[in-house]
């Protein structure tokens, strides 16, 4: 391997670096906006390009589909997840969902590099569907990290309000309404995402049985779809946030467990 | 060009003093016009309920004109102006424009009201080239200020608490709807603070239904009778209660029977009544969140000595800009000298080479010129250099002396 993609290699390094300061400046973001928050912004940032810089090496680099393997899978997991929430995250108002989020991406990462999903190895796996299968796949499920993230912070902001705490305005956080929402949304844009993966999968690979991986997807997207019908019928608010975060641990547990372990 | 602020504030002005010497913006840019024609300066006129002040700028200071036209504004009251008054000089009056448009010299630290009076005494002031610079560095100190540090989002006040409250549950308060129960001066005072921020007041309710009537009227709402509000309950999405009732106006039971219809819409209720309106119970209901005066009143005092901690790292940032202000306001008195000196440079290399053009080709003269031409650039470098450093510390004035004295500068200027 040339040293040009040994460097590329390292990018991880910054990256990680970056976000692992962000995920500590959103921590002193608690104590009120200023520069905290602002580093955070640029630390989310700066890692986000490395991570780019890191990905487009890899698919410079790599014969085939270069994040077919679990870890690599978590290391464009994690871009998709940084990048979506790059979109909300860099406005004040929302600034503290990074509080949910950049921890959950540090250490995702840290596993992604400590498995070998970002360095630069060949990889058996190629072809534009399966490049589109995990594609959609991981975006689905980064959308629905996020919702995970809002679920999160709705939930514990609405604990603060509902026992008065003197210091709930003290703090910059979304709107609960908002929260609620924007998790409801990004929610269906991520089934969205996931049922076209899913097709894409079924629709060029050879498959044996229905596996485990597969029982829990479907188990996933059927609590997810379960939580929006039941969100129309009024289900909003915290047991709609504790339904997504129940979703969510399907997701973070239940399925790198039966879907990579083998 | 010397800065002169001359001024009376609500720190040692009683409010006869400030009303008598208050101006509107138009007569705040008659006046600035007057000034500034007198002075054959610039001069901005800052007015509001808590201050009036004038800056002036001219070669020398103008205290003597700024405070004679407060004291003219202040007719019979003229005495008291003078134990009110206060004048500031410079670096002194630009940190004060600072503070003041920063929210930090006002009733409330942090208050958002000043800027933008800030900013329309400076559009409507006779502003040059010193005063442009100084509002403007003011205005984006004040920005700075509410964007880096939190001293302008904490209310400071029980209905701007409520109001604070309403924006954390649902955000944009626009299109949401407000139930006021009471028609009294707390609902009123309350439901204002809600409508400023977007909030439409769609109901008042009252026990008798022609105050609630009068309020309904002002405030584009329309009126209940009190016992006929289980309609709107389930339609509002904040509730302000406020009546004078001695019993609850709102049981755990009536809210709950309303949220069946909310399809689990958030509700805020702000009861501002003693004793109190609405159940405590309602608050353990799902989606309901009750805040009663107490609760109000603590996240007001959180929210207060937030400000003043706050306020101590806005004082950080606008001595910063204070500093960058007092180094630009420096180097416009090095750069008459630095011109000077470079004139002069120019002036002996022409002089030399006029002398030496007879003797020399065409090419040779261009080659001497570009040659000279930057050994003048070259020598007289860091000399700028280090006397715009100079300007910005203490001693620049004395820098620029010793280069005038060294170079002969003030006999060049003479003869020139």
């Amino acid at each position: 391997m040339r040293s040009g993609e040994r460097m590329a290699e390292l990018l991880v390094v910054p990256a990680l670096l970056a976000y692992g300061e962000a995920a500590f400046a959103y921590a002193g973001e608690l104590r009120g906006p200023g520069l905290a928050g602002r580093l955070a912004t640029w630390g989310v940032r700066l890692g986000w390009l490395a991570q780019t810089a890191l990905l487009v090496g890899q698919a410079a680099s790599v014969e085939g589909f270069p994040w077919g393997t679990w870890a690599g899978s978590l290391n464009l997991f994690v871009w998709l997840v940084v990048g979506a929430y790059l979109i909300w995250g860099c406005t004040p108002r929302y600034r503290l969902l990074g509080l949910t989020v950049m921890p959950i991406a540090v250490a995702l990462l840290a596993l992604a590099w400590a498995g070998g999903g970002t360095g630069l190895d060949e990889n058996e796996l190629s072809g534009a569907a399966l490049a589109a299968h995990v594609a959609l796949m991981l975006a689905g499920f980064a959308g629905l990290t996020l919702a995970a993230g809002m679920a999160a912070l709705y939930v514990w902001q609405e604990r603060r309000l509902k026992r008065h705490e003197r210091r709930v305005l003290r703090v910059r956080v979304p709107p609960l309404d908002a929260l609620d929402r924007l998790a409801a949304r990004a929610i269906v844009g991520s089934i969205i995402l996931l049922a076209l993966g899913i097709g894409v999968g079924a629709a060029s690979f050879e498959r044996g049985d229905f596996d485990a991986a597969m029982a829990v997807t479907f188990l996933i997207l059927a609590n997810y779809c379960a939580l929006l019908v039941l969100r129309h019928e009024g289900w909003r608010g915290r047991r709609a946030a504790l339904l997504n975060l129940t979703g969510f641990a399907l997701v973070a547990i239940v399925l790198p467990l039966t879907h990579f372990a083998g | 060009m010397k800065l002169t602020l001359a001024g009376v504030s609500h720190h040692n002005a009683p409010i006869e003093l400030r009303e008598r010497v208050a101006l509107d913006l138009d007569a705040c840019r008659a006046l600035a016009q007057r000034l500034a024609q007198r002075l054959e300066g610039e001069a901005v006129v800052l007015s509001t309920c808590n201050r009036t002040e004038l800056y002036l700028v001219r070669e020398e200071h103008a205290d003597d004109e700024a405070v004679d036209a407060l004291v003219q504004l202040a007719g019979d009251r003229a005495d008291d102006l003078a134990a009110a008054l206060y004048r500031l000089r410079d670096e002194a009056a630009a940190l004060h424009l600072f503070r003041v448009a920063a929210g930090l010299d006002s009733l409330v630290p942090g208050e958002g009201e000043i800027l933008g009076q800030v900013r329309a005494a400076f559009e409507a002031g006779s502003a040059g080239p010193f005063l442009d610079r100084l509002f403007r560095q003011a205005l984006h100190t004040g920005k700075r200020v509410r964007m880096e540090t939190a001293i302008g989002e904490s209310p400071a006040s029980v209905p701007s608490a409520a109001a604070a409250l309403a924006q954390q549950v649902f955000g944009d308060l626009t299109g949401h709807r407000v139930l006021l129960l009471g028609a009294g001066k707390i609902s009123e005072s309350a439901a204002r603070n809600l409508r400023s921020r977007g909030a439409e007041i769609a109901v008042v309710a009252n026990r008798t239904l022609a105050h609630g009537e009068d309020l309904a009227r002002k405030l584009g709402a329309s009126a209940l009778a009190l016992d006929a509000v289980a309609t709107e309950l389930e339609r509002a999405d904040v509730v302000v209660s406020a009546t004078s009732a001695s019993e609850l106006v709102l049981s755990r039971e009536s809210v709950a029977a309303a949220l069946r219809a909310r399809k689990g819409r958030p509700l805020l209720l702000l009861d501002l009544a003693v004793p109190r309106d609405l159940d405590p119970a309602i608050n353990d209901l799902d989606g309901c969140f009750l805040y009663d005066v107490d609760d109000l009143e603590a996240v007001v005092t959180e929210t207060l000595s937030g400000r003043r901690g706050e306020a101590a790292r806005a004082e950080q940032l606008v001595a910063g800009e204070a500093d960058r202000f007092r180094e630009w306001q420096a180097s416009l008195d090095i750069v008459p000298t630095i011109a000077s000196l470079r004139a002069l440079a120019e002036e002996i290399r022409d002089r030399e080479l006029l002398k030496a053009g007879g003797r020399l080709s065409e090419r040779e003269r261009k080659h001497i010129e570009s040659v000279t031409s930057q050994i003048v650039a070259k020598l007289l470098h860091l000399p700028t250099i280090r006397l715009k450093e100079a300007a910005a510390a203490a001693d620049g004035v004395v820098y620029a002396d010793v280069v005038k004295h060294l170079f002969g500068l003030e006999e060049e200027e003479r003869r020139r």
